[in-house]
């Protein structure tokens, strides 16, 4: 909760038809989703009160206000600060508080039409449980002088307090804010009346607060937007001192007191504190010296404003730019006969354009991105248009209904396939994330795909995907099924999931590549795919026969491998103890540490964007599209850290252990008397030239005592919320942005987690002095090597890794039946001190080894090798 | 015979033993009646209801059984009663008419209310009279409905809203007086999960208040729908205090949500913010696998007792799945423990969105 203590408090005033005039104009042409939007830049830029106001002749503003207040009730980023229901007519505030969950404030009553109406709506906003500004006006009008001003204002708080039973600290006085400087002479003093009377009603009524709105006092300046900010920010200057606690100002536009130029400060003073005769002329002299520093760059940014609607609109898609295309595409909508033809024209014909650019590399998948939901959102203003009509819509290219399969909960590549194919007339139908078989296949079904497209990232997933491909053959399914994701291969494809299925199995590399592929499998003349799948079924069958004729790299036996193992010379090593024992949990890890540690090479790539970070920023061909990227990025990641969008939490423990073959024990403790565990490693078995070792990570573990750590970090927790926020809102941008983004801090996570260990926690390396780019290249000692990773490949070890870290309680982690962590960006591992320890792959191994590890892990050989089958076979 | 107190006087009656002791609140209706086992006859009542026909099946109807098996009702409040409890609450949560109208019998609702308030009267008058060294107090219960004010149940329309804050408004009216004229205390707004229906049914309250030209006094409690401590309109502890503060009410406290471990942040977030007497009334733990609550009495009274040692308590009872013998074991543990302490808080503008705000 905010605690405030004598500081100024800025009321957002953007929210307000009779102040904006582009929120006015929003409002009557019933864009609330952009009237919204409003709401939240003024909650970003600082508003700690959002300031509503819907009187506006031609509106129903009682209707505009119910409208309104609900639709920001349901954005926490808004609905967190409390609302301001501004009105001049009580049936209108009436109709806010009915709309509003919290404690807000009433703007305004007064005594204008008498003392019973006061009361009678004073005890109402009581009973709806509001704050109240009261507006210095009685029967006789609005109050001018001091005198006047106070004498009203003491009057309503007596009647409030004693008679209501109003709190005093419920009370805000509006003393009026008139405007100076008009040039005519009654008006010079009022400034200085509401200072003043702010002084004596803050006297007079204990409790009572005073608000007031600013910018009526330079309304003689309109159009010089520098001379008014300096007049606002001098006027609160003194009122503020005066005890004024809170204004309806523009947040983002006020100038600091100090910084303004002295002569022009100088010439506000005179006039706003009445110092001297010809002070208004003295301003009036001033201003046009400083009305050129406003801002310029609107006016450029706006000149595509200007062009007819198809080229905004095409503008719109190509520069991703959301903030206009509703209206631009009701503007088509009503230029052009029937709605459908808008997105066959206009919007088609800039998405083709978009579709161009990136097919020729000219625009990159973030800015595709981006115009996809420039895209998503015109649609979604002409489907009623086009339901109501109920005539034939445009058939898309294709269907695809695509998943993440059961057990797997990763989908940034899948997303991004599936806006690329949208933006290309593609029906994408997402089912998700650990989308069961049944699920996929009854979608396929019901909706008549043409396509399925399978997606995942770990290694068991690869086994799900055979698992759909042999259901899909059972259910006797014919059409093409696309392979994606991390860990898939077009050789894995070829040699395990295509066998499994009578239809065409493609494997596709990225997002680039699935328009291609798509719009091969479902053209229009059958021979274009029959060709096409008759290619790829040659290609896979040559990948296979070539295995099968054992273009292979030689395997040794396992007795061999193991007496080619890495040797250490223990005798000259001692395992340094750690200075941390037992289990060390960090419930919410600082964000902002993590942000420096970010290794942002990744984040590239997760958009397909080639090149190594900073380099990529200036790159020739990517360059552009990675900076903006960069900056959405960062924007973001603000965003996350200050608003604590995700939350960190992560667990770390040493135990004592031995080296047991390829098996390290642990032990309670150090006196090795009660063993807790045990952990099953693989040794590569592919025949190694001397002096290369066959390596196993139970080969940097000493046979008599050692230690050995685990741990388990995430930056997922708090995720889901956003994501649904986006989701809803068409955004797949945002979305993917901030998946990958959550990845990355993850992964700095585990960095940042490592060299903690290395220095303090295990604290074997106390001196390390690593600059960032060592640490990205990983010049440390030790290493962290995760289960299902190369070094050690078998997922179904981390159920015992989070056993040991006791993760679920710690960290709030959880394993699907496939061994993904939940939530997504999540981090686990093991902890290995010695100096030669280092990273390497188990690749293939034998029969006998995979009989040997089922044996002393004592599961079923079957099971063994379901958990390792990207390592055996072939 | 003396004039009998006035509501106001009762509340001042409470306030002054809760600065003594710590208040026993009693445990739900819905989780005591079920192990009565009762089918569909069994809800329509020995005598058929006075002859009313239903549309609508109305086993589940919990409500309906102030009227069609009182003996059902007030045997469950005195287990209560033996158990310790102080604060009897009516076996209304669900009788307003739109909830009601899920078994087809909004027409109901005044009647189920007022068999309710007189029979939870006649209780705690009768454990009064025996021992009236221990005044038993009746609150009269309205759920939070089954329908939000601040939510749309729509996504993809989210200014929609199921109902409008006069109706809301207008359902909690009629069942307050309903509870009214059946003669209870207090009006308890509980397991709050939307705090604009809260708020229109506080609205009522001052409303029924006025024409009865009385103060009738509340008791507001919050229930919490996530364990990041937000309720389903997305406000914190503190934020739901501010929107609720102005009933002035009697107490505020948590209900339902979670056990007594997961709910221990938030009682102790409540206690420094709170001008009031503090009563929450916790669930059994979570429920298991089967959706049942299986944490046993021993370990509910221990958790509670825990915050009582702390000074954040005054009154206290159970929720889902507590039983007579949880409230027994609470009373007895808290027996003896100092009371919370509650002051009058600094001055300020106190606001809310989902978020608290104050301003010194």
């Amino acid at each position: 909760m905010t605690e405030n203590r004598a500081t100024f408090i800025n009321i957002g005033e953007r929210t307000n038809v009779t102040g904006s005039a582009r929120f006015k104009k929003l409002i009557l042409e019933g864009d609330y989703t952009a009237a919204v939007e409003v709401a939240r830049q003024q909650v970003d830029s600082g508003a700690q009160i959002i300031d509503v106001n819907m009187d506006e002749g031609l509106l129903d503003s009682q209707l505009a206000m119910d409208t309104y207040l609900k639709l920001i009730a349901s954005e926490p980023d808004i609905a967190k600060v409390p609302i301001m229901i501004d009105s001049s007519k009580w049936s209108v505030i009436e109709a806010g508080l009915k709309c509003v969950a919290g404690k807000p404030i009433v703007n305004s009553i007064s005594m204008k039409e008498g003392v019973e109406p006061f009361i009678e709506q004073a005890k109402k906003v009581r009973r709806y449980g509001a704050a109240v500004v009261v507006m210095a006006f009685d029967e006789k009008g609005q109050a001018d002088t001091k005198q006047r001003k106070v004498e009203i204002c003491q009057r309503a708080y007596d009647i409030l307090v004693n008679q209501v039973g109003f709190p005093a600290e419920d009370i805000i006085f509006d003393p009026n804010i008139f405007a100076v400087a008009t040039g005519i002479e009654e008006h010079n003093n009022y400034g200085v009346d509401f200072i003043e009377a702010t002084r004596e009603i803050k006297r007079l009524c204990p409790g009572a607060k005073i608000s007031g709105g600013v910018s009526n006092l330079s309304f003689a300046f309109r159009g010089n937007e520098p001379v008014r900010k300096a007049m606002h920010s001098v006027f609160l200057y003194h009122a503020i001192r005066a005890g004024m606690d809170m204004g309806i100002v523009n947040a983002g536009q006020l100038e600091v007191y100090d910084q303004i130029p002295q002569e022009l400060r100088d010439a506000c003073e005179d006039v706003i504190l009445n110092r001297r005769p010809d002070s208004t002329d003295r301003l009036l002299e001033l201003a046009p010296k400083y009305k050129g520093t406003g801002e310029v760059a609107e006016t450029q940014d706006a000149e595509w404003r200007s062009w007819p609607v198809e080229k905004r609109l095409e503008h719109a898609l190509v520069k991703g730019l959301d903030q206009w295309v509703v209206a631009d595409t009701e503007e088509a909508r009503l230029q052009i006969a029937r709605p459908i033809e808008v997105i066959e024209g206009p919007l088609m014909a800039g998405m083709n354009v978009v579709g161009d650019l990136f097919g020729a590399g000219k625009m990159f998948l973030p800015q595709v991105v981006k115009s996809a939901r420039v895209m998503k959102k015109a649609v979604a203003h002409l489907l009623p248009y086009i339901e109501a009509q109920k005539t034939a819509t445009s058939r898309p290219k294709g269907k695809i209904v695509m998943a993440t399969v059961k057990g797997d909960v990763h989908d940034i590549g899948k997303n991004i396939v599936g806006v690329v194919l949208q933006c290309n007339n593609f029906e994408v139908i997402d089912l998700g994330v650990m989308v069961p078989f049944q699920t996929i296949l009854k979608s396929a079904n019901d909706n008549k795909a043409d396509i399925i497209g399978l997606s995942g990232l770990i290694t068991p997933s690869l086994d799900e995907m055979v698992t759909v491909a042999e259901e899909m053959t059972r259910q006797g399914f014919t059409l093409p099924l696309l392979i994606g994701g991390a860990t898939t291969s077009k050789v894995h494809t070829a040699l395990r999931i295509a066998p499994s299925y009578k239809g065409t199995t493609v494997h596709v590399l990225d997002a680039s590549r699935a328009v291609g592929v798509c719009s091969a499998l479902v053209s229009e003349s059958g021979a274009q795919a029959s060709d096409f799948a008759a290619n790829v079924a040659a290609e896979y069958e040559t990948i296979r026969v070539e295995r099968a004729a054992g273009g292979k790299e030689k395997l040794v036996t396992l007795e061999a491998a193991r007496a080619n193992s890495f040797k250490i010379d223990w005798s000259a090593y001692t395992p340094p103890k750690p200075a941390v024992t037992g289990t060390r949990v960090f419930a919410e890890y600082p964000l902002h540490e993590l942000v420096e540690r970010i290794d942002w090479t990744p984040f590239f790539r997760a958009w397909e964007l080639a090149g190594n970070y900073p380099a990529i920023l200036t790159d020739k061909v990517v360059g552009e599209s990675a900076t903006k990227l960069f900056a959405d990025a960062r924007k973001m990641l603000d965003r996350i850290v200050r608003e604590k969008w995700l939350t960190a939490k992560g667990v770390v423990a040493f135990w004592p252990c031995r080296r047991d073959g390829d098996d390290v024990v642990l032990f309670e403790d150090e006196s090795h008397a009660k063993e807790i565990s045990r952990l099953y490693f693989l040794r590569q078995q592919i025949e190694k030239r001397a002096p290369r070792a066959n390596m196993c990570l139970a080969d940097f573990i000493s046979p008599k005592a050692d230690w050995i750590g685990g741990f388990a970090v995430t930056a997922g927790h708090g995720i889901e919320e956003h994501l649904a926020r986006f989701k809803a809102d068409t955004d797949d941008y945002s979305d993917i942005l901030l998946k990958a983004l959550a990845d990355r801090l993850a992964e700095a996570f585990a960095e940042r987690m490592h060299e903690r260990v290395r220095k303090t926690l295990w604290a074997y390396a106390p001196d390390e002095a690593l600059t960032n780019e060592e640490l990205t290249r990983e010049k440390y000692r030790g290493i962290r090597p995760a289960p299902g990773y190369p070094a050690c490949p078998d997922h179904s070890q981390k159920p015992e890794l989070f056993r040991l870290l006791n993760a679920g309680q710690n960290t709030g982690l959880t394993l699907t039946e496939n061994f993904a962590m939940l939530p997504i960006s999540s981090v686990s591992g093991y902890y290995f001190a010695n100096p030669q320890a280092e990273y390497f792959g188990v690749a293939r191994i034998g029969r006998d080894q995979l009989e040997d590890y089922a044996k002393r892990r004592g599961i079923p050989i079957e099971e063994a090798e379901k958990y390792l089958r990207s390592n055996v076979g072939y | 015979m003396s004039t009998p107190m006035t509501r106001a006087e009762k509340a001042d009656q409470l306030q002054a033993i809760a600065r003594d002791r710590i208040l026993v609140k009693d445990g739900p209706y819905g989780t005591a009646i079920q192990t009565y086992k009762l089918d569909e006859a069994g809800y329509r009542g020995l005598t058929g209801c006075n002859g009313r026909t239903f549309q609508l099946d109305q086993k589940g109807n919990n409500d309906l059984l102030n009227l069609t098996r009182p003996d059902v009702v007030s045997a469950i409040c005195n287990a209560y009663i033996d158990a310790g409890a102080d604060l009897l609450a009516t076996n209304t949560f669900n009788a307003n008419a739109i909830s009601l109208g899920d078994y087809g019998i909004s027409n109901l609702a005044r009647e189920i209310n007022l068999a309710a308030a007189r029979l939870t009267r006649a209780c705690a008058d009768a454990a009064t009279a025996k021992d009236p060294a221990k005044p038993r107090f009746v609150a009269g219960a309205l759920g939070p409905t089954n329908k939000t004010l601040s939510i749309s149940p729509n996504v993809n329309d989210p200014g929609y809203r199921a109902v409008t804050f006069d109706e809301v408004k207008g359902i909690y009216r009629e069942q307050i007086e309903g509870l009214l004229d059946g003669g209870v205390d207090f009006i308890l707004i509980e397991t709050v999960f939307d705090t604009l229906n809260a708020k229109a049914a506080i609205v009522a309250v001052s409303e029924a208040g006025e024409a009865r030209d009385e103060v009738i006094p509340v008791m507001v409690s919050m229930t919490l729908t996530d364990l990041a401590g937000r309720n389903l309109s997305g406000q914190t502890v503190e934020a739901f205090w501010h929107s609720v503060r102005h009933a002035r009410p009697l107490t505020m406290g948590l209900n339902c949500s979670f056990g007594a471990t997961e709910l221990h942040p938030y009682v102790n977030a409540l206690n420094p913010q709170v001008d009031g007497m503090v009563c929450v009334y916790p669930n059994a733990g979570l429920p298991n696998e089967l959706g049942a609550y299986d944490e046993p009495p021993e370990m509910t009274a221990k958790l509670v007792k825990g915050w009582a040692e702390n000074g954040w308590l005054n009154m206290v009872g159970g929720c889902c799945g507590t039983t007579p013998a949880h409230i027994k074991a609470v009373a007895e543990a808290v027996k003896g423990v100092k009371p919370r302490t509650w002051h009058a808080l600094p001055p300020a503008l106190r606001l809310s969105g989902m978020e608290a705000a104050s301003f010194f």
